[in-house]
Order: structure tokens, then C-alpha cells, then sequence
């Protein structure tokens, strides 16, 4: 048949899909677009929804939580999202990680990890010393060289 | 005296240590390889969304996104990447101390730093550090999701937008191999040209809907998936450095066992010999 693409879908996360394509077609921010090989120069925010990827006689679907699609002549990728994302969802775990570093700066002082700490330091201290002991004492008898 | 019996104590006690710590390292091990699966399966999406950015320079776009534009270095900012948890060695202090060295540079040069800060070792450093702590991320466990860095990059990505930050850096573990972890530093923004590939010819993309979102999306993106490629990689880091950790520890329990075996076996000889001369003497003086 025809002249075929590259197409690679991938995300963040891990490989969705790469090799040579007829044609597909992808839900982009202003509507559905259709690719064809050879097309012109195009990039797009992708919005949630099916990549649909025929080759030959076969079509295959692949579900995108929307992301961005990149096209160069011979080359089309499609950098999928591993989550579904809008401004607000965005906002509130930005928000989110501010509040937490304000909280860790507050709890300086009485934090767990603290008092976690210095109870390790004292076990690995004691442990030390008993440790020493037992050396000392065994050196003194000459059973240790 | 010890007498056998304690140091038959003290040797099963430092068994049960070696026990643990043989566990720790085998969980590590195989934790680590799954860490290696993970970093992986980030590397098509990180080269690609470079591939696609370095189409972008090349590109000549009216609209001149902020994350691509240089400037005077005034304040800057830097997302720290460390571990969870303890005992993986030196792991996060060398970090740490790569970080405290440089930001010593920079305050020298007048420049304020603030930091966006993933994992608890990194935490509760800032918390001794001071220094303006931007966002926390803590609690990813060994198979972080993008989703759950998007916060932290967020807040850096916005304080750099509203001209808060003007460079931004990314601190953490590179994975040399299994023995070797590197801290390693570089700029995340602005992008440069350098970064990626050099332009030729004078073309530019379709864009849909605009140029702008279009920049925003791929640009904030291409920040993220650094920050969780380096999340990835810094995990395979942790569970290769406590895996050398813990075998360390494993020899040094098993030496110590030796030590404390051969110190058993001395004891107990010289009990033996100590009977048998009084036996000896006491049949010595009975037959003479």
C-alpha cells in the first residue's frame, strides 16, 4: 500500500505503542484529527480519549488521559498523560506540597524523626559499648589478640 | 570472666542481627531491579519529549515561552531529591553535602536559594538547614507515580512564571552502576539551546489551540518527567546503596562471629585444661 509512519505512543510511565502506521486519528484540544503520513508540522494538546491506529487492516485503540501529539513528517509522537489533568486538580497538589513543607518547618522541633533518631543513636551507642566491653574483658583473659 | 555461656549469648544475638540484615539485602536486591524496570520503562518518554522540544528550538515560534527565555540570575531554585528511608550508606548525606556546597556558592554570589524538596531524609535536613522551603513531598515509597510529583514541580514551575525563581535545578542520585552513585546537579530551566540540538532551516509548527497552551503543556511536562525520571533512578540508587549497606554489615556480623567463636573455644579449652591439671594435682597428691 501506501507510504506508512512512525507512530509512538508513550507516557511517563512506561512504552504504549511504537512502530509503522497507515493513519490515525486522536482527539485534540479543537476536535478529532485524522493523521495522514507526510503531513505538515503540527503539535497539540490532546484531550482525554481514544487513539485509534489503523495499519493495514487492522485498527488498534488506546485510551489516552489526554497529553500532547507531536508531528514531523515521518514521525508522529503522542506523549500521553498518566492521569487525567486540569488546572484545578493541578492547583490543589501544588497546594498540597506548600502546606506540607510549611507543617515539617513548624514541627521542627518536636518532630518523630527527631526523637526516632536520637533513639537509634543511643541503641547503636549502647550496642557499641557492650561491644567494647566484651572486647576489653576478653583481652584481659588474652583469649583475643 | 565470660564465661562460655555469654559469649555463646553475645554469638547468637549477632546471628539474629545477621539474619537481618541478609534479609535486607536480599529485599533490596530484588527491589533494586524493579527500580532498574522502572527507570526503564521512563527512558522512551523522557527521549522523546527531548526529541520534541528539540524540534521546538529548532522551530522558529513567534510566541517566546518564559521557561526558554534567559535571565539575570538573581534568585534560584532547586528540586532536592532524596530517600525515604535510612540505612542505604551515604546515599543522602553525599547529597546533601553536594547541595549545602553549592548553595554555599551561590549565597556567596548573592544569589537566594528555595528548594522544593522530595523524600523524608530530605525533610528533616531542611528543618536543621533552614533556608526557604517552597514545597515537601514525602511518602512516595518505591514506585513513585508522576501524579504524585506534580504538586511539588508545580509550585517551582509557578514561582519561576511570576519571576520568583530564575533558574531552576534538579539535585539527585545518578545511577552509575550497582557499587556507584553520583549526586549530580543540572538546570532544568530556562531550556537551552545547548540542551538539545542546533537549528537549521526556517520552519514552525501548526499549532492548535495556541501557541501558548500548546508550550505550556509540553514545557510544564518535560520539567515533570525529569523530576520523575530522577525520582526513579534516585529509588534504584537507595536500594542498590542498601543493599551494599547491608552486606557490608552481613560480613562484618559474620567477621565478628569468628572472632567471638574462636574466643569461645579458647575459653572453653583453658576450662578443660584448668580441670584437668587440678585432677592431675589432686591424684598427684593422693598417690604420693
Amino acid at each position: 500500500m501506501s507510504a506508512t509512519m512512525q507512530l509512538d505512543i508513550v507516557s511517563a510511565e512506561g512504552e504504549i505503542f511504537s512502530g509503522k502506521v497507515d493513519r490515525f486519528f486522536a482527539q485534540a484540544a479543537n476536535g478529532e484529527v485524522g493523521i495522514l503520513p507526510h503531513h505538515t508540522q503540527f503539535i497539540t494538546t490532546l484531550k482525554p480519549g481514544e487513539v485509534r491506529v489503523l495499519t493495514g487492516d487492522e485498527v488498534n485503540y488506546f485510551y489516552v488521559s489526554g497529553g500532547v501529539l507531536e508531528i514531523q513528517p515521518d514521525v508522529a509522537t503522542i506523549l500521553a498523560d498518566t492521569a487525567i489533568r486540569a488546572k484545578d486538580l493541578d492547583e490543589v497538589a501544588a497546594q498540597e506540597a506548600m502546606a506540607r513543607a510549611q507543617e515539617a518547618m513548624d514541627n521542627a522541633k518536636t518532630d518523630l524523626d527527631v526523637t526516632r533518631a536520637q533513639n537509634a543513636l543511643a541503641e547503636a551507642a549502647a550496642q557499641i559499648a557492650m561491644l567494647g566491653r566484651l572486647r576489653d574483658q576478653l583481652s584481659k583473659q588474652g583469649l583475643m589478640h | 570472666m565470660a564465661s562460655g555461656k555469654e559469649i555463646r549469648g553475645k554469638i547468637a544475638s549477632i546471628k539474629n542481627t545477621q539474619k537481618i540484615t541478609k534479609a535486607m539485602e536480599l529485599v533490596a536486591a530484588s527491589k533494586m531491579r524493579r527500580a532498574k524496570q522502572r527507570m526503564d520503562a521512563a527512558r522512551p518518554y523522557a527521549d522523546k519529549i527531548k526529541r520534541v522540544i528539540g524540534h521546538l528550538t529548532q522551530a522558529h515560534p513567534e510566541y517566546k515561552h518564559a521557561f526558554m527565555t534567559v535571565r539575570p540570575v538573581k534568585r534560584v531554585g532547586v528540586v532536592v531529591i532524596t530517600s525515604d528511608r535510612g540505612l542505604c550508606g551515604g546515599l543522602n548525606a553525599n547529597l546533601l553535602r553536594r547541595l549545602s556546597g553549592r548553595v554555599k556558592e551561590w549565597q556567596s554570589a548573592g544569589t537566594d536559594v528555595s528548594y522544593s524538596v522530595i523524600g523524608s531524609k530530605g525533610a528533616s535536613f531542611f528543618k536543621s538547614f533552614g533556608g526557604n522551603l517552597l514545597a515537601t513531598r514525602t511518602g512516595l515509597g518505591d514506585k513513585p507515580h508522576v501524579t504524585d510529583l506534580i504538586g511539588s514541580v508545580k509550585v517551582m514551575l509557578d514561582a519561576y512564571e511570576q519571576g520568583n525563581i530564575d533558574e531552576l535545578w534538579l539535585l539527585s542520585n545518578e545511577f552509575v552502576n550497582t557499587m556507584t552513585q553520583k549526586p549530580t546537579m543540572h538546570r532544568m530551566l530556562p531550556i537551552a539551546k545547548e540542551d538539545v540540538a542546533v537549528s537549521h532551516g526556517h520552519w514552525d509548527y501548526l499549532y492548535e489551540p495556541e501557541a501558548k497552551d500548546v508550550l505550556d503543556a509540553l514545557l510544564k511536562r518535560y520539567v515533570e518527567s525529569m523530576v520523575y525520571t530522577a525520582t526513579v533512578e534516585n529509588v534504584a540508587c537507595e536500594m542498590s546503596a542498601r543493599m551494599i549497606a547491608m552486606k557490608n554489615a552481613t560480613d562484618n556480623a559474620g567477621k565478628f562471629i569468628k572472632e567471638l567463636q574462636l574466643a569461645y573455644n579458647k575459653a572453653r579449652q583453658a576450662a578443660i585444661t584448668a580441670e584437668i591439671s587440678e585432677i592431675t594435682a589432686g591424684a598427684a597428691a593422693v598417690s604420693g
